[in-house]
């Protein structure tokens, strides 16, 4: 997995906290920094995948290991 | 690009209901776009700072119940004293273990994200509703003010 320069785990929680915890962290952020999200909600694949589209910030790593989906997510 | 534009009309007041208007209007929020609940009728429960609403398997057969109960007390069971109280607390237990957010936590977060709350005047004054019991931030208006951002927006949605 690439550098990141912030950690945000929504382990346990679901829709729609993932998003809303990794948007609310992304304000505090600078452009061009990237975060690091670890969810346990299956739905939250598809929903960072929509959350970048609609929101113009790229997500960069999108994967599934040990039980647990990570995304990278680099703001725009 | 011009901001998207999302507009919700809460007409429930019921445990389960709250969810729709509050998980949609953070979500797009987050996603970036202005938008604003028109809370009518029952919806406009889910205003109140202390909240005390509660799911009923009556006249819902499409709800799951724990433990099969839906076997074991039909109908008529389901309206014995005590029964609401009991489903509303046992749901509330679930979606603790399962993650999912309190209603009073989803709509703060609405709020910190500039969600804007409306309340239909109407129904406030038909119901003899205290302001004073509301959350704070919530305005006040009537269907012509609801269509003026709902006539331009990209989304609407009545709930």
């Amino acid at each position: 997995m690439a550098a990141f320069d912030q950690e945000l785990d929504a382990s346990g929680l679901n829709c729609p906290l993932p998003i809303l915890r990794a948007k609310k962290t992304l304000n505090s952020m600078a452009s061009g920094q990237v975060l690091h999200i670890i969810a346990t909600d299956p739905g939250s694949v598809k929903d960072f995948d929509a959350f970048a589209k609609q929101t113009g910030n790229e997500l960069m790593e999108s994967k599934e290991e040990g039980g647990k989906f990570h995304f990278l997510i680099k703001k725009a | 690009m011009e901001q998207k534009k999302l507009a919700i009309i809460a007409t429930k007041g019921s445990l389960d209901w709250a969810y729709p208007p509050f998980i949609l209007a953070s979500t797009a929020a987050a996603l970036g776009y202005e938008v604003q609940i028109f809370f009518t009728f029952y919806g406009l429960q889910l205003l109140k700072k202390d909240l005390s609403l509660e799911v009923t398997p009556l006249g819902n057969p499409g709800m799951p119940m724990p433990m099969g109960m839906d076997k074991w007390f039909p109908v008529l069971g389901l309206t014995l004293p005590g029964m609401q109280g009991m489903m509303t607390s046992m749901m509330k237990a679930k979606m603790k273990k399962k993650g999912v957010a309190s209603i009073e936590d989803l709509r703060e977060l609405c709020q910190e994200a500039e969600v804007k709350f409306i309340a239909c005047q109407m129904t406030v004054d038909l119901f003899e509703l205290n302001p004073a019991e509301f959350i704070d931030g919530v305005e006040y208006a009537g269907a012509a003010a609801f269509f003026e951002f709902a006539g331009e927006s990209d989304i609407c949605l009545y709930i």
